[in-house]
C-alpha cells in the first residue's frame, strides 16, 4: 500500500469507480455464462467481460498508475488492443466448431446447410 | 479517507472478479457439452486477468500487469487450439 498515500482524493475515487464498475459488469457475464440456457446464447454473456469490464478496469489501472508516477502511463492499452483484437477470433471458432458439431448429430435446433442465410457457413463445411 | 474507500474498493472488486471466476469455474467442471467447457476456461482466462490487474491497483506495483498480458495471450492461443480440437477431433466420432 505505498504508493497509496500520494494519491488525490479525486484519482482514487474514479479509480475506485472504474473498477468496481468494470468488476460488477463482469460479475453480471460470468453470472449470464451460469444461467442461460442454449449454448448459443451462453455465448453472448461472457463477452461484457471482455468489453466493458476489460475497458473499465483497464482505464482505472492507467489512471491510478499515471497520476502516482506523474506521467502518462498507458500500456494497458497493449492488453486492450489484443484482448479486442482476439475476443471477436477465438468466439467465431469457437461457434464454429459448436456448428459442425450440431450438425453432424443431426440436432434440430440449429439450421442446417441448406437454409442456412449465411453464405459463409454455406460454403465453410 | 478516499484511500480507504479505493482500498476497499478494490477488496469489493476483487471478491466480485472471485464470484466470475467461480461462475465461469462451474460452467467449466458442469458442461453439458465441449464447447460450454471450452468457453467457460476462456471466461475464467478474462476474469483471471482483470483480477490481477486489480492485484496490480492493489499493491501499486508493475510486475502484475506482465502476468496479466501473458495470461491474456495464453488464454487466446489455448482457447484456438481447442476450438479447432473440436472441429477436426469430432469427424471421427
Amino acid at each position: 500500500m505505498s504508493g497509496l498515500d500520494a494519491l488525490p482524493a479525486w484519482a482514487a475515487l474514479l479509480t475506485a469507480l472504474l473498477v468496481l464498475l468494470g468488476a460488477v459488469v463482469t460479475l453480471i457475464g460470468s453470472i449470464g455464462l451460469l444461467r442461460l440456457n442454449s449454448f448459443y446464447s451462453r455465448v453472448h454473456a461472457p463477452t461484457l467481460g471482455t468489453t466493458v469490464g476489460m475497458a473499465s478496469i483497464l482505464a482505472g489501472s492507467a489512471l491510478y498508475f499515471s497520476v502516482i508516477d506523474a506521467r502518462p502511463v498507458i500500456h494497458e492499452i497493449l492488453i486492450a488492443i489484443f484482448v479486442t483484437l482476439t475476443t471477436p477470433v477465438t468466439l467465431m471458432l469457437l461457434v464454429r466448431a459448436a456448428l459442425y458439431r450440431d450438425r453432424t448429430e443431426g440436432s434440430g435446433d440449429v439450421p442446417t446447410e441448406e437454409t442456412a442465410e449465411d453464405s459463409i457457413l454455406r460454403t465453410e463445411d | 479517507m478516499s484511500v480507504a474507500i479505493l482500498t476497499w474498493a478494490i477488496t469489493i472488486a476483487q471478491v466480485l472478479l472471485g464470484l466470475a471466476m467461480c461462475c465461469a469455474t462451474y460452467r467449466l467442471i458442469a458442461g453439458p457439452r465441449a464447447q460450454d467447457r471450452i468457453l467457460g476456461l476462456d471466461t475464467l482466462y478474462v476474469n483471471a486477468m482483470l483480477m490481477l490487474i486489480t492485484f496490480g491497483i492493489r499493491t501499486a506495483s508493475m510486475i502484475y500487469f506482465e502476468a496479466a498480458l501473458i495470461i491474456g495471450l495464453l488464454g487466446f492461443v489455448a482457447t484456438v487450439a481447442l476450438a479447432k480440437f473440436l472441429m477436426r477431433g469430432e469427424v471421427i466420432e
